[in-house]
């Protein structure tokens, strides 16, 4: 019998090489996952969240109940709201999206809602003057003007989502927060070091990215 | 439908509400961490945020500082201090992680509603020859009160969110129902906890939205 080796993996450190390399392929997997289903999140939450701001801006009494529950949504506590989703989607990948999406949904709605109503009167009153009809004066005026709003709220929909989205490890769909949870109960500090840090790695690198995005979009601010 | 009436069956059976596991126990936990964890904090960052946005040094630090705790999941940052010395320490892990994100809000709004009153208001009180304390509680933070509270509200409901997750790390509170579902496959009990869960949340947001809205507390004073 060979005696154990002696590693940083035996020692149980926090910093550990052996770890990156010996398990480069879990790490990675957890990775894709992770930003898989924040993307999907993001993406569904967005695809709805846009035509439910344009009816709350068309038709005011809309407005309220919207914004309220959108409220109501983001006050849930993120264990609970994938506890509650449990009975409709049982133990899977979709339960933890819908999670994030109705959480994404709260964030793009008021915000995409906001920019629309920052639009000046002024500036939709010369666009009518000059003949735009409303869907031209939708997609040519009030939708650019809104964007660096939307865009804002975008940004903090997905932080907030790679961020969220560890708790999915309840349901063995965390990415990252699976790798966590189970260094939790077998007290291995390499992985869950490791996992969190790629956690805010990537939720930095998703924000510097839609930042980019948005410069490009937008390019009238950035004089 | 039926695992709704299970719950609703779950929750109104008795014995689940009293003994060391019960929802009785769980939910003072719960209030018992929430409050004292909101305490110390506010103890920590408003003294700091009304100094620092009284004298409009460190912007930069007190609105960045809510944009990284974003980016930061509270799970990991539990799970972090529960495998250091600190985890050996009952609750502690829970406390830290607690006050950790429920400080940036409070600083943030506090600083932003210190910064967002009016500057002539505040040359005014300077001109009427204020000292710096005087103009401190008697203009600034009277006028930034509405910001202030802003924060606390957020760092309430973010408390009891952040006091759930800990039931995965281990810890007591509301989540302890939930998890402890998960680990007996009972979907009733993961329903039930999670609906009390989400009322306890929706009761502290109901609770700060009838505060800000009393006559004569925040907008009263603010104008006066």
């Amino acid at each position: 019998m060979t005696a154990p080796p002696d590693d940083c993996l035996a020692r149980n450190e926090w910093i550990c090489g052996e770890y990156l390399s010996t398990r480069r392929e879990i790490l990675a997997d957890a990775v894709w996952q992770h930003v898989q289903l924040t993307t999907l999140s993001v993406l569904i939450a967005l695809l709805l969240a846009v035509p439910l701001a344009l009816l709350a801006r068309r038709w005011s009494p809309a407005a309220g109940p919207v914004l309220v529950l959108t409220t109501v949504l983001y006050t849930i506590p993120s264990l609970a709201m994938f506890s509650l989703l449990l009975p409709v989607y049982g133990l899977s990948a979709s339960l933890v999206v819908a999670g994030l999406v109705l959480y994404s949904l709260t964030l793009l709605v008021r915000n995409i809602l906001a920019g629309l109503r920052s639009v000046p009167e002024e500036t939709r009153r010369a666009a009518r003057g000059m003949g735009y009809g409303p869907v031209r004066l939708l997609l040519a005026v009030e939708l650019p003007l809104a964007l660096p709003a939307a865009m804002a709220g975008l940004r903090i929909a997905t932080v907030s989502a790679v961020s969220l989205l560890t708790i999915g490890a309840i349901v063995g769909y965390g990415g990252l927060g699976n790798l966590i949870y189970a260094g939790m109960n077998t007290y291995f500090k390499a992985q869950v070091l490791t996992a969190s840090v790629l956690c805010v790695v990537i939720a930095v690198a998703a924000d510097l990215l839609l930042l980019g995005v948005q410069r490009l979009l937008t390019p009238w601010q950035r004089a | 439908m039926t695992t709704l009436t299970d719950a609703w069956g779950w929750l109104t059976d008795s014995t689940h509400w009293t003994g060391p596991d019960g929802v009785g126990q769980r939910l003072l936990e719960h209030l018992v961490l929430t409050v004292v964890c909101l305490v110390l904090s506010c103890l920590i960052a408003l003294p700091i945020a009304l100094v620092l946005g009284h004298l409009g040094k460190g912007g930069a630090l007190a609105v960045n500082l809510s944009n990284v705790g974003r980016a930061v999941p509270t799970f990991a940052v539990l799970v972090l201090l529960l495998l250091t010395p600190l985890g050996e320490i009952g609750e502690g892990p829970t406390v830290v992680a607690l006050v950790l994100f429920a400080v940036p809000p409070l600083l943030t709004n506090a600083y932003v509603g210190m910064r967002g009153v009016d500057r002539g208001v505040v040359q005014a009180a300077r001109g009427m020859g204020m000292t710096g304390r005087q103009m401190l509680w008697r203009v600034e933070l009277p006028l930034a009160l509405p910001m202030v509270l802003g924060g606390v509200r957020i760092a309430a409901v973010q408390l009891v969110a952040t006091a759930t997750i800990a039931a995965l790390a281990g810890g007591g509170g509301l989540g302890r129902i939930i998890t402890a579902g998960f680990n007996r496959a009972s979907t009733p009990q993961v329903v039930a906890g999670a609906v009390l869960v989400a009322a306890f949340a929706l009761l502290v947001e109901g609770l700060f939205e009838v505060v800000e809205r009393a006559p004569g507390w925040a907008r009263g004073r603010a104008a006066a």
